[in-house]
């Protein structure tokens, strides 16, 4: 880790700020303290936003939970409404749903895949790879892109609306649908409704080829610093297929350390508390989580495209495993830590959904009827999905009447939490140490902070367990003269 | 021969029997007023005062307003709609109204009302009361965050079920729903699924139990023709997207 967490004596430095944070979802802000020489001593990522859905879902019906906490977000709601959908499945009894609702599903998801990879490239981040860090803020946007771009604009306005058609044709809206119930799903396709998905696929399938070809021409021009800009060598978590194939609906966890070695493999993710622990840390909303072996210092893990890619064996579609071959080959029988390369990673994703979308269309359980199981009802679920940013944990226990007691969910950029962070201390490090800090320069903090492509809106939905501490100062001397502090398991003491 | 019995409604010639509302003439000539409390079924209540009309230039809910020869009725004038908006904006701050995360929403009399009247914000701050939700029966839930205190719940478990399974608690603001039992629990009681007092609720107080979404948006009640078409929930057979509870 990093020593640029904390700087020693921070009230003698300079305070930088970086708010907000632009072209990622939700609200965050960068700070970073340097000193006269302009040397860094302190780089955080913070999360300013305020949620609480784990504390307000307490008391409502587990029926309804997954229409409600799909509320998050509005870039990837479906991933949480099926996650949430998955740990109701348990609570009824059905683990296992009908092949059609579980392909209903799956086509959902990889609408919401292939629209929500497509948003972040092309609208927030293909200005990173199209033009300078010294280009005009003015320009270093989607506009630019259009102006400048208008072919590549256009795919990717094209391309965000066909997975949200998906999304529409299957949940019923295009944003915070109803397709899912306990068990399984309300509705199977219709052959008009598959035909009108399947028209002009293929040119979207190729679309994908050619971002994918993009991005590789992009790292093929400045290998050297693509390979190097906030790199880190980490751990890697996501879920697994049962045949080790990139499966982002259902599997089990693998994990694999900096080596590529698995650390764990198919674990069942209700076992996920067991692997898998939370740190708290008083300067961000934000949890820490941590592979429970390894502790908090050497346990922190990336999930998102990059782990998925790295982590899968192979993917079941032979454009995107065509790609897989070539990506893994930077490694050289490693992993791939470059952090740039989740762009990569990314659209080898897209192109991988727009091509599992095609053969879902094609399987004829899509028009089934049988959409719905359901069994002995149980007290606790677990639903977890690779949503795009990442793999998603929904654990729900309820009462005798069915109604939420508890819940916690760990989101996709939650996960990403300790790598983004150092990754913009090695940025600061590299790139920002000992020059006078300009917007091009700080610039590239966030093009690190966007590579993860981190939704924070929907990390930051805890309440009530982040440490506080209350300080009662004297008005004239600046003297503490009582503090009260509330631990992360929401106890308070008194401190002075 | 007799001649027939009429008043004006927005200057259109109504008939009517001896005996019926305004409302109940209006409705019957096809002419929707818009309600919540009133439900042909049962008594007129007259407590929601979304259904007020202007009777010969006086304010009156129609559902309580005796139909009678020369009355003129105004209902869609631009004074009584804005009243209408803000009643119906009281009822949603009043309690908590999360159209996003109901199963309610898009079958939802109160919510499609609302579209009826123009609605399309709170505008008064929100109480946000605190009101847990009574799963305690086997069949049933109440959301009492989702009562706007229309009674009909209350009516139809007296009047119909014979059970006298409501009540209403309180008086003025403080005035709420509560189940007649010592726990106050619905799990305590002889509610049943089948019950009128399941079928009738405005909202999405009284639901299923164990299930919810089960009808795809786009084919939901309201979801492409307004409540003046439709009808009322309650009102409708179940093949229409009416009496879920049957």
């Amino acid at each position: 880790m990093s020593t640029l967490e904390t700087a020693a004596h921070p009230e003698r430095l300079c305070r930088v700020a970086i708010d907000p944070l632009s072209r990622v979802e939700g609200h965050g802000k960068v700070t970073l303290l340097t000193d006269r020489d302009h040397h860094i001593r302190q780089a955080r990522l913070h999360i300013v936003e305020f949620r609480g859905f784990e504390k307000f879902i307490q008391g409502r019906p587990y029926w309804e939970v997954p229409v409600a906490v799909q509320r998050l977000c509005g870039i990837c709601p479906v991933s949480h409404n099926l996650a949430a959908a998955k740990a109701v499945d348990q609570l009824v009894g059905a683990p296992e749903i009908p092949p059609t609702a579980e392909k209903i599903r799956r086509l959902m998801h990889y609408g919401q895949t292939l629209q929500s990879h497509a948003v972040h490239f092309f609208h927030l981040a293909s200005p990173d790879f199209l033009f300078d860090f010294d280009d005009p803020t003015a320009h270093r946007n989607i506009g630019g892109v259009m102006a400048d771009y208008p072919d590549i604009a256009r795919q990717g306005v094209r391309l965000r609306k066909y997975g949200q058609e998906v999304i529409r044709v299957t949940a019923g809206k295009r944003i915070h649908g109803t397709g899912t119930v306990p068990g399984g799903v309300n509705k199977s396709l219709t052959v008009q409704e598959r035909n009108y998905l399947l028209t002009d696929l293929d040119l979207l399938i190729q679309w994908g080829r050619n971002i994918v070809k993009l991005v590789k021409q992009a790292y093929a021009l400045n290998p050297g610093y693509f390979t190097h800009f906030a790199t880190i060598r980490t751990n890697y978590l996501s879920l697994i297929g049962a045949d080790g194939a990139l499966d982002l609906y259902h599997g089990g966890l693998r994990a694999r350390n900096e080596r590529g070695e698995i650390l764990f493999d198919h674990l069942d993710y209700r076992r996920y508390s067991q692997v898998l622990r939370e740190q708290v840390k008083p300067w961000s909303y934000m949890k820490f989580p941590f592979i429970n072996s390894l502790g908090p210092e050497q346990g922190w893990y990336r999930v998102g495209p990059l782990a998925r890619i790295n982590n899968c064996d192979r993917i079941a579609t032979p454009l995107a495993e065509e790609e897989r071959r070539e990506f893994m080959a930077l490694g050289e029988g490693q992993p791939v830590h470059v952090t740039l390369a989740y762009h990569w990673a990314r659209m080898i994703e897209l192109l991988h959904a727009a091509e599992a979308i095609r053969e879902l269309l094609l399987d004829p359980d899509i028009f089934g009827d049988e959409l719905v199981a359901r069994g002995e009802m149980t007290r606790e679920g677990v639903g977890v999905i690779e949503a795009p940013r990442g793999t998603l944990f929904h654990h729900y226990r309820i009462n005798e009447d069915g109604l939420i007691e508890k819940a916690n969910l760990i989101v996709s950029t939650t996960n990403n939490n300790q790598a983004m962070n150092e990754s913009i201390r090695q940025v600061a490090e590299h790139y920002l140490d000992g020059k006078e800090l300009s917007e091009p320069l700080l610039n590239q903090i966030e093009v690190a902070v966007r590579a993860y492509d981190p939704c924070l809106s929907c990390a930051t939905h805890a309440l009530g367990k982040m440490p506080l501490i209350v300080e009662l100062v004297e008005e004239e001397s600046g003297a503490v003269v009582d503090c009260l502090v509330r631990d992360a398991d929401g106890t308070f003491h008194s401190s002075y | 021969m007799s001649e027939e019995l009429g008043f004006t409604l927005d200057g259109r010639r109504i008939p009517f029997q001896d005996g019926q509302t305004v409302m109940a003439a209006a409705l019957a000539a096809g002419v929707y007023i818009p309600h919540l409390c009133f439900n042909p079924d049962f008594a007129p209540h007259g407590s929601c005062r979304v259904c007020l009309v202007k009777v010969n230039g006086r304010f009156q809910a129609s559902c309580t307003t005796p139909a009678a020869s020369g009355l003129t009725v105004q209902s869609e004038t631009e004074e009584l709609r804005n009243i209408r908006r803000g009643i119906l904006q009281m009822l949603f701050v009043e309690g908590n109204h999360v159209c996003p995360a109901c199963e309610k929403s898009g079958a939802c009399q109160l919510q499609a009302v609302a579209y009826y009247v123009g609605m399309l914000n709170p505008h008064f701050s929100h109480f946000y009361p605190r009101r847990p939700v009574d799963a305690s029966h086997a069949e049933a839930v109440i959301d009492f965050n989702r009562c706007i205190l229309c009674e009909l719940c209350v009516r139809a478990s007296r009047d119909v079920d014979g059970k006298n399974i409501f009540a209403v608690q309180g008086r003025g603001i403080q005035a709420h729903l509560v189940v007649n039992t010592p726990s106050g629990k619905l799990g305590a009681t002889h509610f049943s699924i089948h019950d009128k007092a399941a079928q009738v609720c405005p909202t999405g107080a009284i639901l299923t139990k164990h299930q919810g979404y089960n009808v795809p948006i786009g084919q939901r009640l309201y979801d492409r023709k307004p409540i003046n078409v439709v009808g009322d929930v309650a009102q409708l057979p179940e093949s229409k997207g009416g009496r879920r509870h049957d």
